[in-house]
């Protein structure tokens, strides 16, 4: 007779935890979904999120790069092309003796680890928040000097400004703010 | 005009008319289920194809049309181009003995425009072993299946195939005892009857509530029989790649996937005349089309708790699903239908005829 019993205990302990998986369930109906809809509302990230690069100017519009190829050989993956040139009085790009002739990144190879960005001297290369790269063409993904330098800010992705993640330590105020 | 044949006019627009709104109610379910499964899984669910993803079945249905008919060269032919709608018209003419209100409307203006009134029943036949009629009815919906899996040539839409003959099968029993014990209660097997036996004591006399046991014992084996999650084994994706639809693509896909969600939907009805009570409701005594309404409202729940347990329990493995069925379910129905005959003898005994 034992097993039996055992049996008829099994199946309704399990359905009380199949009510108990329903009520959480029916929990989750009523609560708001948490999907963000992607192009129609912008997606928070991080200030230290790695997007893609932008070529920063000075403020009276020079460009900071000075041409030097110090992030192409800091590349892991070769992935950025520099071409430089004199600049001459006439036609004056950035405030040094040269500035890049050519600029290219591959955003095919990039793994956006950032080392172009720490090797520059000038601050130039630097990367940015966009991360929606998805291009119809495959040499599209080569990004161009003036693609590059474009002042770039996708309406769609903003910056977190999260005090959170700013101030000070925040392991126990993630953790809380995940728990709930 | 004669008015037998305006009769079997009306009675061939009715039965056009319901056919379409189950072929439709598939198309509702698509949406419906991913919608609700979205929401359980916080979610939004398509929401891309019109206002609230509304177009969504639309789009679906034009993407299965205009895709090829691949039929595989392996394939048992004629069998293969059957199965389909062997699958799905049992599950749609299942449909035919649910009663949607308690008494034929009188066709307005029939009287002046035909010279006689014109009756239209709210069900499409009055058959009188109706809970028969669904058990068979139900049972061969098997076919398409098995014969799907087995004209596929293919180990694994055979299995699924088999799965499913096994796993239907053997769920009818727990499901004819517990419709069994309805029976004996109402000594009736005509649904609209069934249904006018639970007006008794303003709604209490649904037989949820005096053959509980019953009403989860026809539940779980409906789902099962429908095929739906839990019990959902015969298109496990992630052990029988699909089963018994392996081999299946485009519209004829489209058909098992419209056989699916219509049972599920006809399984809900039946569900709600039998046990919920099916047109019974506030009112209609005075008004017998409310009884549509109530209907409607008593399967949109009852599908709603499908939905629900879709999202709440994973599925269960085959060897378990079995040893429920016949360890468990089917002998919890034999017990619950002994005592419903002594209770039904002792009643009889003491108090004269039922």
């Amino acid at each position: 007779m034992k097993p039996i019993f055992k049996g008829v205990k099994n199946i309704f302990t399990g359905a009380v935890e199949i009510v108990r998986a329903m009520g959480v369930t029916l929990k989750y109906f009523f609560t708001r979904p948490v999907t963000n809809e992607f192009p129609s509302e912008p997606v928070a990230v991080y200030p230290r999120f790695r997007g893609r690069h932008v070529l920063k100017r000075y403020a009276n519009g020079l460009e900071r790069c000075i041409g030097c190829s110090l992030c192409a050989a800091a590349c892991p993956t070769d992935c950025i092309y520099v071409e430089s040139a004199e600049n001459t009085d006439e036609e004056r790009y950035s405030p040094g003796e040269r500035y890049a002739k050519v600029y290219e990144i591959n955003m095919l190879r990039c793994i956006f680890c950032g080392y172009c960005a720490e090797a520059c001297p000038t601050e130039a290369i630097v990367l940015e928040h966009d991360f929606a790269l998805a291009e119809y063409d495959r040499w599209a993904a080569v990004y161009t000097k003036e693609r590059l330098l474009e002042p770039h800010h996708p309406p769609h992705i903003v910056v977190r400004d999260d005090e959170v993640y700013l101030s000070g330590p925040t392991w126990g105020k993630i953790k809380a703010k995940a728990g709930t | 005009m004669d008015p037998t044949i305006i009769t079997t006019i009306v009675e061939i627009i009715k039965i056009l008319i319901i056919g379409t709104a189950l072929m439709l109610s598939f198309a509702a379910m698509t949406l419906i289920e991913r919608k609700a499964l979205a929401r359980f899984t916080l979610r939004y669910g398509p929401n891309r194809a019109g206002k609230f993803g509304l177009l969504q079945p639309i789009a679906d249905m034009f993407k299965m049309f205009f895709k090829e008919e691949v039929i595989p060269t392996h394939v048992d032919r004629l069998v293969y181009l059957i199965a389909p709608a062997l699958a799905l018209v049992p599950a749609l003419i299942g449909f035919a003995v649910v009663p949607l209100a308690s008494q034929p409307f009188v066709l307005p203006f029939s009287q002046r425009l035909f010279g006689a009134s014109i009756e239209i029943t709210p069900w499409v036949a009055d058959v009188n072993v109706g809970l028969l009629y669904i058990l068979a009815v139900g049972s061969l919906g098997t076919y398409g299946v098995i014969l799907a899996g087995w004209s596929s040539n293919n180990k694994y839409s055979l299995l699924g195939g088999l799965r499913t003959g096994a796993q239907m099968l053997s769920y009818e029993l727990p499901m004819g005892a517990a419709l069994l014990s309805v029976t004996l209660m109402a000594g009736t097997l005509r649904l609209n009857e069934l249904v006018q036996l639970q007006g008794l004591w303003g709604g209490l006399g649904w037989f949820i509530f005096i053959q509980p046991v019953a009403f989860i014992v026809f539940f779980i084996s409906a789902l099962a029989e429908a095929g739906r999650s839990p019990f959902d084994l015969p298109e496990t994706e992630n052990e029988l790649i699909g089963g018994f639809v392996t081999e299946y693509g485009g519209m004829k896909f489209g058909l098992f996937f419209g056989a699916e969600y219509v049972h599920a939907v006809v399984l809900s009805f039946i569900a709600s005349t039998i046990f919920l009570g099916g047109w019974q409701g506030p009112g209609v005594n005075a008004y017998p089309f409310l009884g549509v309404i109530y209907l409607l409202i008593k399967v949109t729940l009852v599908i709603f708790l499908i939905l629900w347990i879709r999202a709440s329990v994973p599925r269960v493995r085959f060897d378990k699903m079995m040893q429920f069925c016949w360890k468990f379910l089917l002998p919890l129905g034999i017990l619950n239908l002994i005592v419903t005959a002594i209770g039904v003898a002792v009643y009889n005994s003491i108090l004269g005829h039922w």
